[in-house]
């Protein structure tokens, strides 16, 4: 009990934004009266806020490292409308278009770094340029034209589904319950494979009850998920990219040496340079991630709407920004874990979604992001201080 | 009967675990100037802070009898208020303000509206400037001043607010011998004037040529107080260091073989001031299995000097560093930790730990690559490793999940060694490394230090508590203004003669 007690004092910032997420799901699902949680409007809401999280995870880590990417609307607006002009009129096969669009994502990551990191300029204000110049080349790209690229295999990647094994017509998808099972053995694997190292060293382990209940409550979360999912179209090629991204970022910035340094920096950058972490490369190799992310984000929602307007991304940076933060980043640098963006950007992803089927307009949208933003933070600051 | 501006009676101050003032008892009279010196740590800014008010009424004992009276300070501007005014060794000036900003910064002049009377306060600061010799426009930027210059903003700044006791902290540590001169003729004339002034000082000759009176303070104590011309300046030395060594030092016999590490002609300039070399011509080495001390006084330039080594200090530095006889290029802290060199600094929180991650995050943070395979950290392996010397070392910790934040200051000591020992280095240059730890901690950080040298390690130790030079050093060099002035085997060394080249007295490159 007592053992209990101590984890959920640890880990109370993740749970405190799981049960903020919980109780706006149990709102809407009762005021849209049921419709809300019907599999195809999870399933659609994961489609809305996969791009975003894509672009959080490499977010949070920015934040971590005491700085901030306000560019990111418009590197995502900027790599999707690259993207879609290659496709459609340059005529580039697919691969060669998402190659040198993420490898353009890159290049932007590069120049914010160079400026950020060997310049020491602020983040701030580098990447507030950058939301203009960025703007200001995709209107260049785009000739001030909405592109449609029209582009089967580019549409895949933002609407996409992995086939049926179940066959097309099934009630069922086969292919989510299989992703499913897959994901959950993979997942108990991995713990046991981790408490079993942990045990040959002689290290302390939580107790077997409160293993088997962490193992069991998460399996039956992953289980829920893509039992919905199975019920609809089954699994999107977006979330799976989520997936990837949010699984691969979040390794990088736990067991290599490149993640923790980020946190060093964050957390005391003099005493993480005169402890022989070389700020300048780590800094400029994030923001070179950083980039490479936003491109992705941008392939992704521009594959989904199938169109590059002009206006893309425009204001996606404080959503993305918001993400991280909800998520338990701490805007003052050095604490967040990238997991936690997916939480807030389904918070943010809720709330819109939620607040269309109720055919509420923009006002009250702005209204209930801005307040959900800022209680989300201030429960935050509370229970820290309940726990000091 | 004698006019006493200020009586200091019985003040004890404790911090934990460290009694920092014990029953001192400090007077001074109208319109003299009152030196107080010791060493490094004597109590003597502690009683400064308690006079003005940093430290509260209340958290102290005994009284402090101004203009007869018992004062009851809550804050630095109920002193300010009656009348007393501390300029510090650190100069708290915000340098983005102008001159006449600064002066009357919280204490604007205003108009009825609340809004600022410009055409007054440039007034009022060109008479405040011209009452300190400063001749210069009151829109100046502070930014733009010297050193010199914004002590005498400082002063200024308090003469403008009435001040009739002066308190000065080591008012010259910066300056150049011309603008020393001039600030003491100016002391003087505001002793003329019947400002009474408290001078803080390490130069013992300054305090022979401008105090009327001279209090000693030693561990906390009121050693003395005589008048200028009852009491000389190796009397005085000998009241600032008088006490014997204890058993505190467990002194081993060590073997130093040759020479392991070496700085040749090292000079290094001001990071700020162009041209101003405030390391001169440095020649230090250190052998293998060897404690080498730096002894100095605060200022000396001994922080300096280390953190010019691993590039983290200064502009234009010249010179060598030489290990096992090769020469090496140090630029960073990481090509010290690959040279086998590591620098332990005295701030532990600001330079040696990462006080929001936990003792595993801190300790592994500098050996992160060696500790991967194929790019992934091995955290078993780490762990392992992490608990050996944490172990070794003794830290007092539940667990290894512990943020450093929460530990004592010798643990937090602890997991700094354990940090820098992971690198497996050869040479330790240790920062003040018992700064603020316990006594029991501090025999431990010793025993230490002794089992590494043991082990064929190098220890390059700076040191402001001079038992502490004399008890563990091998060889002890001491720096005095940015200069070598002195190296001694510890056989030969004694307080009062450290204290000499500290002070400056004695210069082994200078016959006297």
């Amino acid at each position: 009990m007592q053992e209990l007690k101590n984890t959920i004092r640890r880990n109370i910032q993740q749970y405190t934004m799981i049960i903020l997420l919980a109780v706006i799901w149990i709102v809407f699902g009762i005021t849209t009266q049921g419709v809300f949680l019907t599999p195809m409007n999870i399933t659609n809401l994961f489609l809305q806020m996969a791009f975003i999280g894509i672009a959080s995870s490499t977010m949070v880590l920015i934040m971590v490292c005491g700085h901030i990417d306000l560019s990111v609307g418009s590197v995502i607006g900027f790599c999707g409308a690259l993207i879609a002009y290659f496709l459609k009129f340059a005529n580039w096969g697919i691969v060669p278009a998402l190659i040198v669009t993420i490898l353009a994502g890159s290049l932007v990551g590069l120049w914010q770094g160079f400026w950020v990191a060997r310049m020491h300029l602020p983040a701030f204000i580098v990447t507030l340029s950058s939301e203009w110049v960025f703007r200001g080349l995709i209107i260049a790209v785009t000739n001030s034209q909405t592109i449609q690229p029209n582009n089967e295999a580019f549409k895949v990647i933002g609407q996409g589904y992995l086939p049926n094994i179940f066959g097309a017509d099934a009630s069922i998808n086969g292919t989510a319950l299989l992703v499913g099972v897959i994901a959950i053995v993979i997942f108990i694997i991995t713990q046991f494979n981790i408490r079993r190292n942990k045990k040959k060293y002689n290290f302390a382990v939580e107790s077997k009850g409160l293993f088997a209940a962490r193992l069991i409550l998460l399996s039956a979360v992953i289980a829920v998920f893509f039992w919905i999912f199975a019920q609809d179209r089954g699994v999107a090629v977006p979330l799976l990219i989520l997936a990837v991204v949010i699984l691969g970022v979040s390794f990088v910035s736990l067991n290599t040496a490149f993640g923790r340094h980020i946190y060093a920096i964050g957390g005391n950058r003099e005493a993480a340079a005169l402890s022989g972490v070389n700020v300048q490369k780590v800094t400029w190799i994030l923001f070179i991630l950083e980039g490479t992310m936003a491109a992705v984000s941008g392939i992704v929602y521009t594959a989904r709407l199938n169109s590059a307007a002009i206006a893309a991304g425009q204001g996606n940076e404080t959503d993305v920004i918001a993400s991280a933060i909800i998520g338990g980043t701490s805007p003052a640098g050095g604490k967040g874990k990238v997991v936690g963006c997916v939480i807030g950007a389904l918070v943010m992803a809720s709330l819109e979604n939620g607040m269309s089927i109720l055919s509420m307009g923009s006002f009250e949208k702005y209204l209930a992001k801005g307040l959900v933003l800022l209680f989300a933070v201030a429960i935050d600051e509370v229970t820290k201080n309940a726990k000091n | 009967m004698e006019d006493f501006i200020l009586q200091m009676q019985n003040i004890t101050k404790t911090f934990p675990g460290v009694k920092a003032l014990d029953n001192v008892s400090f007077d001074v009279r109208r319109g003299e100037i009152h030196a107080l010196v010791g060493e490094n740590g004597a109590g003597k800014s502690t009683l400064m802070k308690v006079l003005s008010g940093i430290h509260v009424y209340g958290t102290y004992e005994g009284n402090i009898v101004y203009n007869g009276e018992i004062q009851k300070f809550r804050s630095t501007r109920d002193s300010e208020h009656a009348g007393i005014a501390i300029i510090n060794q650190e100069l708290a000036l915000c340098t983005n303000l102008n001159i006449a900003e600064s002066i009357f910064l919280g204490n604007e002049i205003k108009n009825k509206q609340g809004i600022i009377n410009w055409p007054e306060t440039y007034k009022r600061t060109s008479e405040a400037l011209e009452r300190v010799h400063l001749s210069i426009n009151p829109e100046t930027k502070v930014l733009s001043l010297g050193v010199g210059q914004m002590q005498l903003l400082e002063i200024a700044k308090a003469i403008s607010k009435n001040a009739r006791l002066l308190i000065l902290d080591e008012p010259t540590a910066a300056l150049t011998d011309d603008e020393s001169a001039r600030l003491l003729s100016l002391i003087r004339e505001f002793r003329s004037e019947g400002v009474t002034c408290i001078y803080i000082s390490h130069k013992l000759d300054e305090v022979m040529s401008i105090a009327d009176t001279i209090t000693v303070l030693r561990d906390g104590q009121t050693v003395i107080t005589k008048a200028r011309n009852e009491i000389t300046k190796s009397e005085m030395i000998s009241y600032m260091v008088g006490r014997s060594l204890t058993q505190m030092f467990p002194r081993r016999e060590h073997h130093p073989g040759e020479v392991l590490f070496e700085m040749k002609d090292w000079s290094v300039d001001h990071p700020q001031i162009k041209d101003k070399e405030v390391l001169h011509n440095i020649n230090i080495n250190v052998r293998r299995g060897e404690i080498v001390g730096i002894a100095g006084l605060m200022g000396a330039g001994r922080t300096e000097l280390m953190m010019s080594l691993i590039g983290a200090y200064g502009n234009n530095i010249r010179g060598q560093a030489y290990y096992n006889g090769e020469k090496i290029e140090i630029h960073s802290s990481e090509d010290a930790i690959k040279n086998g060199i590591c620098y332990v600094s005295e701030d532990r929180k600001r330079y040696g730990l990462i006080l929001m991650q936990d003792i595993r995050f801190n300790v592994s943070l500098p050996v992160l690559q060696r500790l991967s395979k194929g790019g992934v950290i091995d955290d078993n392996e780490l762990l392992k490793e992490v608990a050996e010397y944490v172990t070794a070392l003794n830290v007092k910790t539940p667990s290894l999940e512990q943020l450093t934040r929460n530990l004592s200051g010798g643990n937090m000591q602890k997991v700094v060694l354990a940090k820098w020992l992971m690198t497996h280095p050869t040479v330790l240059i240790m920062d003040e490394p018992t700064r603020g730890i316990d006594v029991g901690a501090k025999v431990e950080i010793y025993n230490i230090m002794n089992d590494l040298v043991d082990k064929g390690m190098s220890v390059i130790m700076i040191s402001s508590e001079l038992p502490e030079v004399l008890g563990m050093s091998d060889r002890i060099y001491v720096m005095h203004e940015g200069s070598i002035t002195g190296e001694l085997d510890y056989r030969d060394a004694t307080q009062e003669l450290v204290m000499e080249y500290c002070t400056g007295e004695k210069h082994m490159n200078k016959n006297n």
